[in-house]
């Protein structure tokens, strides 16, 4: 691939996902290692500020064209897509949050113009993969401030310049009276406390460190982080993701349609027994996708201009916004699962063209990503009100 | 009717401060009810005022004052 490529943001996503994420996904995979090549050609086409709208330096794409790139370079290599899904959840979130705040527009736009690539830092021992809880807190001194949080786990931690982080407020706050703190490089160090080898999604390259970090009173954002989750990072979170998952399921599925395919061209007798299953498969895949770019456009609506709060904060659409993530994150499994015996063999091995483990190891990462059980706890309580009446 | 949306407050409400002596304009949120107890909030006064909350009412800014509980329930109940 050359070094720039034509077209709108969205097609040039896709072409590092199709022709950069690609080759090296599997080596990615192997090594557990950081999927450099496609985050670097990302940053050089300008893509890391791609969220972010004009005014505050980016190039304003939308919530569907965001989820549109996360799609287009998951479906080369999943850990490429989530990272820049977690990168684009924190910095839209940030930015979102900017208004008001000429410290806040000034980080952002420090962010986009060096390029930089911002990790996220809400995991903590001890609050239970609870979101909405922090142990550490900030403690602040004058103009400057300290923070030493111990994180269960960090995305690529070790390959971010930058780190979004929520903690208490204060050092009295209670654990749900959150903020959200910038640290810029230099300000942070990190102590990597042991090792990220697992199943899937290796290339995100995710341990648990020590963050000990320190800055300017004003990177604290002052919007509290118990609205910046329910209006910003919460809906961008399940709508990237999800943008994430349904690259994988899509990438399983033209696999097996290139078997199908393949199978088809060496007997043109009519459809094989496999095009009955890929028939199936399309099907669901349509769906998910449906749902995925549905919800972003509903999102884009509520955040457009003036963040519409009413209707971002009911029970209507907290619902809605779970059930968007319990149903993305286990179609992308059952995707991968269902193309298996499509492919047979040949989807069993992990050097064929329509291998499909990777992508299987990959899907199982969905519905552990806030754990779907937490999810359907907090729809239990909801339902106990909701009445599906508009 | 404010003193029953007070004391199912004070029961449910899981705020930081007593319900009975709380401004009418206080913000619940801010005094620590959560989404998760703004629910048993919501349940505790349907069963109190036997109504059912539609889900136009069902967000955050119908229930983050006694004020606006107040209102949401006048409306229901039509002033019975």
């Amino acid at each position: 691939m050359s070094a720039s490529v034509e077209g709108t943001p969205v097609e040039k996503a896709r072409a590092i996902g199709r022709e950069i994420a690609r080759l090296h996904a599997d080596d990615v995979d192997r090594q557990a290692r950081f999927p450099k090549e496609a985050i670097e050609a990302v940053r050089a086409e300008g893509l890391l500020a791609a969220s972010v709208p004009r005014e505050l330096g980016g190039l304003g794409a939308t919530v569907p064209d965001v989820v549109s790139m996360c799609q287009g370079l998951a479906q080369g290599c999943s850990a490429t897509g989530m990272v820049f899904a977690m990168h684009h959840i924190k910095l839209l979130s940030m930015a979102a949050h900017a208004a008001g705040s000429d410290a806040t527009q000034g980080y952002v736009r420090e962010i986009c113009d060096k390029k930089w690539l911002v990790a996220s830092v809400t995991s903590e021992v001890g609050v239970g993969g609870d979101l909405r809880r922090s142990v550490c807190a900030v403690e602040t001194t004058g103009d400057t401030f300290s923070i030493v949080k111990d994180a269960t786990t960090i995305s690529y931690g070790a390959q971010a310049d930058g780190l979004l982080l929520t903690a208490r407020r204060h050092p009295d706050s209670a654990p749900a009276d959150q903020s959200l703190v910038w640290l810029k490089p230099g300000d942070y160090t990190l102590e990597q406390k042991s090792e990220w080898d697992t199943l899937g999604m290796r290339g995100t390259c995710s341990p648990p460190f020590l963050v000990r970090g320190k800055g300017r009173a004003d990177q604290v954002l002052r919007e509290g982080f118990g609205d910046i989750a329910p209006l910003s990072m919460v809906p961008l979170s399940h709508l990237l993701w999800g943008g994430v998952w349904l690259g994988i399921a899509t990438e399983a599925v033209s696999r097996a349609r290139a078997f199908v395919r393949a199978e088809a061209r060496k007997n043109p007798n009519g459809p094989p027994a496999s095009g009955l299953r890929l028939s199936e498969l399309q099907a669901r895949l349509q769906s998910f996708r449906t749902l995925v770019y549905a919800m972003a456009e509903e999102y884009n609506g509520a955040m457009v201009n003036k963040i519409d709060k009413d209707h971002l904060l009911s029970i209507g659409y907290a619902l809605r916004l779970n059930n968007l993530k319990l149903v993305a994150s286990t179609s992308v499994a059952e995707i991968v699962t269902a193309a298996m015996p499509i492919c047979g063999i040949m989807g069993y091995k992990n050097t064929s063209p329509f291998s499909l483990g990777r992508l299987l190891r990959d899907s199982f990462s969905a519905q552990l990503m806030i754990n779907n059980d937490r999810l359907h706890m907090t729809n239990a309580q909801l339902l106990q009100v909701y009445k599906d009446d508009s | 009717m404010q003193n029953q949306i007070r004391t199912i407050l004070q029961q449910h409400g899981k705020l930081g401060t007593d319900a009975t002596s709380l401004a009418e304009d206080a913000d619940l949120y801010q005094a620590g009810m959560t989404s998760h107890a703004s629910v048993n909030v919501m349940l505790a006064l349907e069963g109190a005022f036997d109504v059912e909350f539609p889900d136009r009412m069902l967000k955050r800014s119908v229930f983050e004052s006694i004020r606006n509980i107040h209102a949401a329930l006048s409306e229901l109940t039509g002033g019975r």
